[in-house]
């Protein structure tokens, strides 16, 4: 391992800027003659657009231009779209209701758009705004995704009971059969709570139009700036693919709701060229809390057989998923083939059936939060391993050993091939620095201060490296999720590399310039990462369910390859010698069997030069493109200990200690890696304790603000120990599995576990604030007080 | 936010006649209530008159038997104040509960009394330890001062100059956050006083701040935690929310009161 090669601890790169306030995110950008958007925004979960008039708004002040559903759709701009195509149990498409960029007729939720006002200024266009008058007529709304298809309530004309789908995954006799043998049944029944991501920066949108060239620009807060294009282009109709630019500059935080393409962007690209100025929307704070794409929102009831020797023989499960108002971009796909897939856990399960009923809801859409679907599905299993193995009596440690995975490769009944892994080295390695066999001395302690102490498992898994084209594209994905590299050696040996993955908070500049340093024998310094630019980038995915390791540093990887082939052509004519004979490396392209080599930037300048080629038979210039399509999802896995100390007086839960071992495979970065994971501890105890986005019955958002909205702090949290265990991933070629959910998806059943075994009781759900751990904290004291 | 005169005087007579003589004017001090409402345009004064440039407002003193804080004290000047600590430090330790560090160097006391949030600090300190609010044109005791949530005796263009706090021989403060933005869900400050103990709770009430009778009594008796055994606060004055229930605040009033008294006594 070299300073700053694979496996090195190497400081971030881009921090130097972030910290210093040099990032330049999407609101530092500033065109010449620039404009603001302002959104009128719905006041009601549901109601019948009768009139909108824009007349009083239109002589405000500063007011360039006031536009609504009509005028998009006099310019035939489409709707947005959902890119994954679910297919209901009966065969029938997934009913798609109309998603106007602009309110068409009739709002859906609290925060839909209704109509924009372009101004000098934002507080003109603010001040407008309150001018416009919009006739509404009220109708009932739904919130609860449990009574959605029994509401009075219809969301879209084309779903009358407001299902999306009613899909399903598994073998449903063989199911039954496991649980009709079955010595033992656990149930239980979860709410997986809505949430709302947050990331600091909020989304912003810049459009611009030269009416010269006939080029556009949208300077937007993407994850993914290609994907963006292609939706816009192709579906949306605003710009064709080859006139439109999208740049993602600096990036601040996503956890997925970034991936979706929302009606903000989409109107200031289409309005820049109608009012011929640059259109800048920036989101505040609230409307991102009413309009970001929400995360989770299930409702389940699972159930788990085991048999006389406590194997788990069968799992059942259903779930109701809140889909929110309109079907976001990949939403569909998160309740579904990011959900189901992962219910074996890191167990042999022979039998697994899980249906899903996705509902239209008068809320905000539902789409990819960090983990989507996973997090779901780990809660789901974890929750009830945990308790089927309290109803038997078994320590929950080695209930999960007895049933763990051990031999690789490994189907479950649920699509998955889970290609490695040694779920019982992270678990042994967890219960170490947990220091488990002292648990009840410590529980004892805690109970001698009147304090309930208890202790949470979870054994997750997560499919990442997100995804072989060919297994995505059969599942119904409108898009295949390979990665692009390019590889710019210049004339002096410095190295641009092209990525379309995109960082938002990973360290891509660090991690990436890594693997060149690693493989090209150059310091990072002589490594940029240039990504976020569809003008510079040819083509990617972006960054989402932690692939940007697995997959677009493979693509990377395999540039790199191609560099190095090319390389030693050109060294084979500089140094006289047959190509066959020339080796490369640390950095050096070397004659076999002689002194005679030369630095890999001195080959560079060469191939630049070209002064000693001969003919045709070599192409000057050192640059190479690679796609790169895995084989495989990979399976990060890991357990994740959380012991807590309850005050039942209060209803405070202390996390006293968090334990997490993870086995993500080869590790680029150390110290990233680590961050990756406290960062997603953070999320998923965000989750478990303290956040929860909360509709009342009329559908108004009551947590859109921090006021209500509780975000984790440091003062939540512990001091975690983190460790590591290593099977390198077999389906790509850096052995990389991913890292950047599995805090996330890990944690909440941790906590929920720990708390359960506190309170002696399953009866609580998330978020466990003081108030709910109290009173089941009461309750818990009820049976002892009757004694 | 809509647009506003801004205006900056520098005495407390010329904030008076500003406010007089202007249409709809509002005080500014911290900024940290005010100016997130007018950002979301829920307030749009057409004057706001900074009193950050007032010198008389300023200022802590202790004289023999109260400490007197001027209005435009920050609560962190009052957490870290050397007189404050050592004549009430259970005022100092209720301030540096206040938010967070960037609330702490904004808000005053003066704004927060004013203000009168239901889950405010500053209101349970001054009524548990008796003090007398000062205005630019008179004195108001605690008990008549504040009256209900948001509503405070301060007539139209007064201004809180300086808020008294006699010195008890005890007293302390126990709060239980709101996980999401730190306000009290329930604080209970207990002092004692020559005269018996007062204990006055915020956050919990559905009338804003008060104080809990039985539980002086009690206490005026014996100040030990397990006088107030037995002594609840009705549920139905209690507020309800998402975050903490009615019966759960009572509950927690009871709570934060033992943990006030334990911590008080043990002060000595
Ligand atoms: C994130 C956050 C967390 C907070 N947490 C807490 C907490 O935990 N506990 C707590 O108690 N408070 C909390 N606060 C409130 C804060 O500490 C201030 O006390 C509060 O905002 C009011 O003080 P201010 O100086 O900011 O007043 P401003 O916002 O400037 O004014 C508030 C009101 O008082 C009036 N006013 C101000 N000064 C005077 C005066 N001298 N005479 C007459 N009227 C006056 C103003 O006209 C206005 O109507 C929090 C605030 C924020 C933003």
């Amino acid at each position: 391992m070299t300073a700053t090669g694979i496996g090195a601890p190497v400081r971030r790169k881009e921090d130097q800027r972030f910290v210093t306030g040099q990032g330049r995110y999407v609101d530092d950008f500033n065109r010449p003659g620039q404009a603001y958007a302002y959104f009128l925004r719905s006041p009601h979960a549901h109601a019948i657009i009768r009139s909108i008039d824009t007349g009083p708004a239109m002589i405000m002040p500063g007011v360039i231009a006031v536009f609504t559903g009509d005028d998009l759709a006099a310019d035939k701009i489409g709707g947005l779209i959902c890119g994954w195509m679910i297919h209901s149990k009966d065969g029938s498409p997934m009913k798609a209701g109309p998603h106007p960029a602009l309110a068409q007729g009739k709002v859906r939720y609290v925060g839909d758009h209704v109509a924009v006002v372009i101004a000098e200024t934002l507080a003109q266009a603010k001040d407008a705004a309150e001018a416009i008058v919009v006739d509404y007529d009220v109708l009932p709304a739904v919130v609860d995704p449990a009574q959605a298809t029994k509401a009075s309530a219809q969301v879209h004309d084309v779903s009358p009971d407001n299902t999306v789908f009613n899909w399903h995954l598994g073998n449903k006799d063989e199911a039954e059969a496991a649980f009709a043998r079955a010595k033992h049944i656990t149930t239980i029944d979860l709410v997986n709570n809505r949430l709302v991501p947050n990331p600091i920066e909020p989304r912003a949108a810049v459009g611009e139009y030269d009416p010269g060239t006939d080029n556009y620009t949208l300077y937007t807060t993407s994850q993914n700036p290609h994907v963006a294009r292609l939706v816009l282009s192709a579906f949306i109709g605003v710009a064709p693919e080859h006139k439109l630019r999208v740049i993602a500059p600096d990036v601040g935080g996503g956890f997925g709701s970034k991936i979706f393409i929302y009606a903000e962007e989409t109107v200031c690209v289409w309005a820049a060229k109608k009012v011929k100025r640059p259109v800048k929307w920036t989101s505040d704070r609230t409307e991102a809390f009413l309009s970001d794409a929400h995360g989770r929102d299930h409702v389940t009831h699972a159930e788990m057989a085991t048999d006389e020797n406590g194997r788990i023989i069968g799992l059942r499960v259903h779930t109701v998923a809140n889909l929110g108002a309109y079907l976001s971009t990949f939403s569909s796909s998160v309740p579904t083939y990011l959900y189901a897939p992962l219910l074996s856990g890191q167990y042999d399960i022979p039998a697994i059936y899980c249906e899903v009923d996705a509902v239209y809801t008068n809320t905000a859409p539902v789409d990819a939060y960090r983990g989507a679907g996973r997090p779901e599905a780990t809660y789901v299993l974890e929750r009830l391993v945990e308790k089927t193995a309290r109803e038997l009596g078994q320590d929950p440690a080695e209930f999960r050993r007895k049933n763990y995975i051990t031999q690789f490769p490994h189907a479950t009944p649920v699509i998955m091939t889970y290609d490695t892994g040694d779920y019982a080295a992270s678990l042994d390695k967890a219960l170490e620095l947990a220091d488990y066999k002292n648990f009840q001395q410590r529980k004892q302690e805690s109970a001698r201060r009147g304090k309930l102490r208890g202790i949470g498992f979870s054994s997750y898994i997560e499919a990442c490296g997100i995804a072989p084209s060919q297994a995505v594209g059969s599942l119904g994905a409108g898009v295949g999720l390979w990665e692009s590299a390019e590889v710019r050696v210049n004339p002096t040996g410095s190295v641009e590399v092209l990525t379309g993955s995109h960082s938002h908070g990973q360290g891509h500049e660090t991690t990436f310039a890594q693997l060149v340093s690693d493989r090209l024998g150059i310091p990072i310094d002589q490594v940029s990462i240039v990504h976020g630019d569809t003008d510079k980038v040819q083509f990617g995915m972006g960054t989402y369910g932690s692939r940007s390791g697995a997959v677009g540093m493979s693509a990377i990887a395999k540039a790199l390859d191609k560099v190095i082939a090319k390389g030693k052509k050109v060294a084979a004519h500089v140094l006289e010698a047959s190509e066959g004979d020339i080796e490369f490396k640390d950095g050096r392209f070397g004659v076999a069997g002689t002194d005679r080599s030369m630095a890999f930037g001195e080959i560079a300048l060469q191939a630049y030069i070209a002064h000693k080629f001969s003919g045709q038979d070599l192409e000057p210039g050192l640059k190479e493109g690679a796609f790169y399509d895995p084989t495989n999802f990979t399976f990060p896995a890991g357990v994740h200990i959380c012991e807590v100390e309850i005050d039942p007086d209060t209803g405070v839960t202390k996390i006293e200690r968090w334990t997490a071992v993870d086995d993500f495979g080869v590790i680029i970065n150390p110290m990233i890696v680590e961050g990756q994971v406290h960062g997603g501890i953070a999320q998923g105890v965000g989750q478990a304790l303290l956040e929860g986005a909360v509709y009342d019955q009329s559908g108004q958002l009551i947590t859109a603000s921090f006021n209500d909205y509780c975000m984790p702090r440091a003062i939540d949290l512990p001091s975690f120990q983190v460790g590591m265990t290593v099977t390198p991933c077999p389906s790509n070629p850096l052995g990389i599995k991913g890292c950047g959910e599995a805090g996330a998806i890990a944690a909440p059943p941790a906590v929920i576990n720990a708390i359960t075994d506190a309170l002696g009781h399953e009866d609580i759900a998330m978020p466990a604030t003081p108030q709910a751990v109290w009173r089941a904290a009461q309750k818990a004291r009820m049976p002892m007080a009757a004694e | 936010m809509y647009a506003f005169e801004y205006h900056r005087p520098t005495s407390v007579k010329e904030a008076a006649s500003l406010a007089g003589g202007a249409e709809d004017a509002k005080f500014l001090a911290g900024g940290h209530t005010l100016l997130p409402t007018m950002k979301l345009r829920l307030a749009g004064p057409a004057n706001l008159i900074d009193l950050g440039q007032i010198a008389e407002l300023r200022g802590i003193e202790r004289s023999g038997s109260a400490v007197t804080i001027g209005a435009m004290m920050k609560h962190a000047e009052v957490a870290t104040s050397a007189e404050v600590k050592e004549a009430i430090p259970a005022l100092a330790e209720m301030a540096e509960l206040i938010g967070d560090p960037h609330v702490r160097n904004r808000g005053t006391i003066g704004g927060s009394i004013a203000n009168n949030d239901p889950s405010a600090d500053y209101p349970a300190a001054c009524l548990a330890l008796n003090a007398t609010i000062v205005t630019n044109q008179r004195k108001v005791a605690a008990d008549d001062f504040f009256q209900g949530i948001f509503t405070t005796a301060l007539e139209e263009g007064e201004i809180i100059t300086r808020v008294s706090f006699p010195i008890p021989s005890q007293a302390a403060y126990a709060k239980f956050r709101n996980p999401a933005s730190r306000y009290a869900l329930v604080g209970v400050f207990v002092a004692k006083h020559a005269d018996g103990v007062r204990v006055a709770v915020t956050g919990a009430g559905s009338n804003g701040v008060f104080r809990v009778p039985e539980m002086e009594k009690a206490l005026s008796g014996s100040f030990t935690p397990d006088a107030l055994n037995g002594i609840a606060v009705p549920q139905d004055r209690m507020n309800s929310d998402i975050h903490a229930d009615a019966a759960y605040r009572a509950h927690l009033v009871g709570v934060m009161a033992r943990r006030a008294v334990q911590a008080a006594a043990a002060r000595g």
